[in-house]
C-alpha cells in the first residue's frame, strides 16, 4: 500500500498544477504585445540575455554542500541502531565526526567557506 | 486514548466498501479519495495560512490586515485565488518556455509528497514509511531544482540572482536541518513518524532530551525559516533588491502556485518540528498528574497536532515580521560556521547521553 500510494502522490501533484494551469489557460485572456514579453528589471530596457555564466562563490558552496550531504546520509543509519548499539556505535563516530570536522577545518583555513 | 483514533474511521470505510466491490476497485477508489482529501487539504491550507500571514503581519504593524471582503476579510484570499486564476499568464521573450512551464510542476510534487507524509492525528497518515525522515529530507530538497529552474528559465536577471541565492541557501540550510532531526532519531533509534510519536508517549522529546535536544529544536526552527525562505532569510525574494526574485517573471496561477509551495513547505517545516520534538500529536503531560493528564486525552490528537502546527507557524511568522534581512555573507557565515559545527557537536553530546542513559 504505501509504496503504491508514492504513485499517487506524484499523480496528484501533477493533477493540481496541470488541472490549474489547463483551466486558467482556458478563462485568462490572452493578447499579444511587445512590452508585454519583456522581462521586468523595474522599467530599465532590458540588456542582454541572462543566460550567462554566474559568480563562481555560490558553487563552492554547492561543492561543499554535497561532501556533507553525503557524510549525512552515513549518518542516518548510525542514528537509528546507536542505542542499541551502545559504545561500539559512540566510538566510530567520534572517529567519523572527528575526519568530518577536519574536513570542515580545511575548508575554513581555506577560505571556502569565506564570501568575498 | 482510544475513541479518537481515526483508524476506526478509515477501517469502516474500508470494510463498508469491500462488501460489494473487488479488492482492486476498493484499492482504487480509497486512493481516489485520499488524493482528493490531499488536494482539498493542500489549497485550503494555502489559503489559510495567507489569510493568516497578512493578518498577523498587519497586527504586529499595527494595522487592522484585510478587512473588506467578508467578515474580518475572510474570504480575501478566496478572492485573490480567484483574480489569479482570470489573470494572464505571461511569459517573456526569450525564456526557455519549456523549463519555464515545468517549474511549478516540480516545486508543487515536492511540496504535496513532503505532505502526504505528514501524521495528522492518530490513525491518520497516508505515507508511513520505516524511512520517514529520510523521506521527507529527500523530497522536500527537491524544491530547490524548482526554484533554480524557475530563476533560470526566466531570462531576468533579478529571477537569476533570486535562484542562485536560493540555491546555496536552501542547500546549506538542508543540513542542519537533517542533523538536528538526526539528534532525536538518536534518541527514538527509529525514522519512522508513528514510531517517533509513539517513543514520546512519556513526555515530549524537547522535554527529556535535556540541552540537546533544546539546541537542535532551536537550530530547526532557525534552518527550517531558512529552507521555506522565509523570515530573516528571504532574500532569494528580497523585494526590496530583487522585485520578487526567482518569481519575478511569473504571473497568474504559476505565480499562486509558488506562492503556496511556500507555503505550504512553512506547514511541512512546522510539523516535522511538531512530531520530531513537540510530540506529533500526543497530548500533553505532566508527570504523574492523573488528573490533568486525562483532560489532556480528552482532547482529539487532531486538534494537538493542529495546535502545535499552528504554534510553530506562528513562531515563524514571528520571526519574519521582527529580524531585518540577513546579507548572503551573513547568511552563510551563520550556517557554516556556528549552526553546522555546534550542530556535530551536539549529535555526539546527545549520543553521549543516550550512552549513558541520562535522559528522562
Amino acid at each position: 500500500m504505501d509504496k503504491t500510494a508514492l504513485i499517487l502522490f506524484v499523480i496528484s501533484a501533477i493533477a493540481i498544477v496541470g488541472i490549474g494551469m489547463i483551466f486558467s489557460w482556458i478563462v485568462a485572456p490572452k493578447s499579444k504585445n511587445a512590452v508585454k514579453e519583456e522581462p521586468y528589471e523595474c522599467g530599465i530596457p532590458t540588456k542582454g540575455t541572462s543566460f550567462i555564466q554566474f559568480r563562481v562563490g555560490y558553487y563552492l558552496f554547492v561543492i561543499i554542500f554535497l561532501i556533507f550531504d553525503v557524510e549525512t546520509v552515513f549518518i542516518f543509519p548510525w542514528a537509528v541502531v546507536m542505542k542499541s548499539m551502545g559504545m561500539t556505535a559512540f566510538i566510530e563516530i567520534v572517529i567519523f565526526f572527528v575526519i568530518l570536522g577536519l574536513g570542515l577545518l580545511y575548508a575554513w583555513k581555506k577560505n571556502a567557506l569565506k564570501w568575498d | 486514548m482510544n475513541i479518537y483514533d481515526f483508524k476506526s474511521l478509515t477501517d469502516s470505510i474500508h470494510t463498508s466498501l469491500s462488501v460489494n466491490l473487488s479488492p482492486s476497485a476498493v484499492t482504487i477508489i480509497e486512493f481516489i479519495i485520499i488524493a482528493f482529501a490531499f488536494m482539498m487539504l493542500f489549497t485550503l491550507l494555502g489559503l489559510i495560512l495567507v489569510y493568516a500571514e497578512r493578518k498577523i503581519a498587519a497586527f504586529f504593524q499595527l494595522r487592522l490586515g484585510p478587512m473588506r471582503v467578508g467578515k474580518w476579510g475572510i474570504a480575501q484570499t478566496a478572492a485573490d485565488a480567484i483574480k489569479l486564476i482570470l489573470k494572464e499568464p505571461l511569459v517573456t521573450k526569450n525564456a526557455d518556455k519549456f523549463l519555464f512551464n515545468l517549474a511549478p510542476f516540480i516545486i508543487i510534487l515536492s511540496t504535496f509528497m513532503a505532505l502526504g507524509a505528514m501524521p495528522f492525528a492518530k490513525g491518520l497518515h497516508a505515507l508511513d514509511f520505516d524511512i520517514g525522515i529520510l523521506y521527507l529530507t529527500a523530497v522536500s530538497s527537491l524544491g530547490v531544482i524548482g526554484i533554480l529552474i524557475a530563476g533560470w528559465s526566466s531570462d531576468n536577471k533579478y529571477s537569476l540572482i533570486g535562484a542562485m541565492r536560493s540555491g546555496a541557501q536552501v542547500v546549506s540550510y538542508e543540513l542542519s536541518v537533517g542533523l538536528s532531526l538526526l539528534t532525536v532519531v538518536v534518541l527514538a533509534g527509529s525514522l519512522q513518524f508513528s514510531e517517533i510519536i509513539a517513543s514520546q508517549e512519556a513526555g515530549w522529546w524537547i522535554f527529556r532530551g535535556h540541552i540537546p535536544a533544546l539546541i537542535a529544536f532551536t537550530i530547526f526552527m532557525i534552518a527550517g525559516t531558512a529552507e521555506t525562505n522565509r523570515g530573516p532569510f528571504d532574500l532569494p525574494e528580497a523585494e526590496s533588491e530583487l522585485t520578487a526574485g526567482f518569481h519575478t517573471e511569473y504571473s497568474g496561477l504559476k505565480f499562486a502556485f509558488f506562492f503556496l509551495a511556500e507555503f505550504v513547505n512553512m506547514f511541512i517545516i512546522a510539523g516535522i518540528g511538531a512530531t520530531v520534538f513537540l510530540g506529533g500529536w500526543m497530548p500533553f503531560h505532566i508527570g504523574n498528574w492523573e488528573g490533568f493528564n486525562r483532560i489532556m486525552d480528552f482532547i482529539p490528537s487532531l486538534f494537538w497536532f493542529f495546535g502545535k502546527v499552528a504554534f510553530l507557524i506562528f513562531l515563524m511568522m514571528w520571526f519574519k515580521w521582527t529580524f531585518p534581512r540577513l546579507r548572503i555573507d551573513q547568511l552563510l557565515r551563520l550556517e557554516w560556521k556556528y549552526l553546522l559545527p555546534i550542530n556535530l557537536v551536539n549529535i555526539l553530546f546527545m549520543a553521549f547521553i543516550v550512552l549513558m542513559g541520562w535522559h528522562f
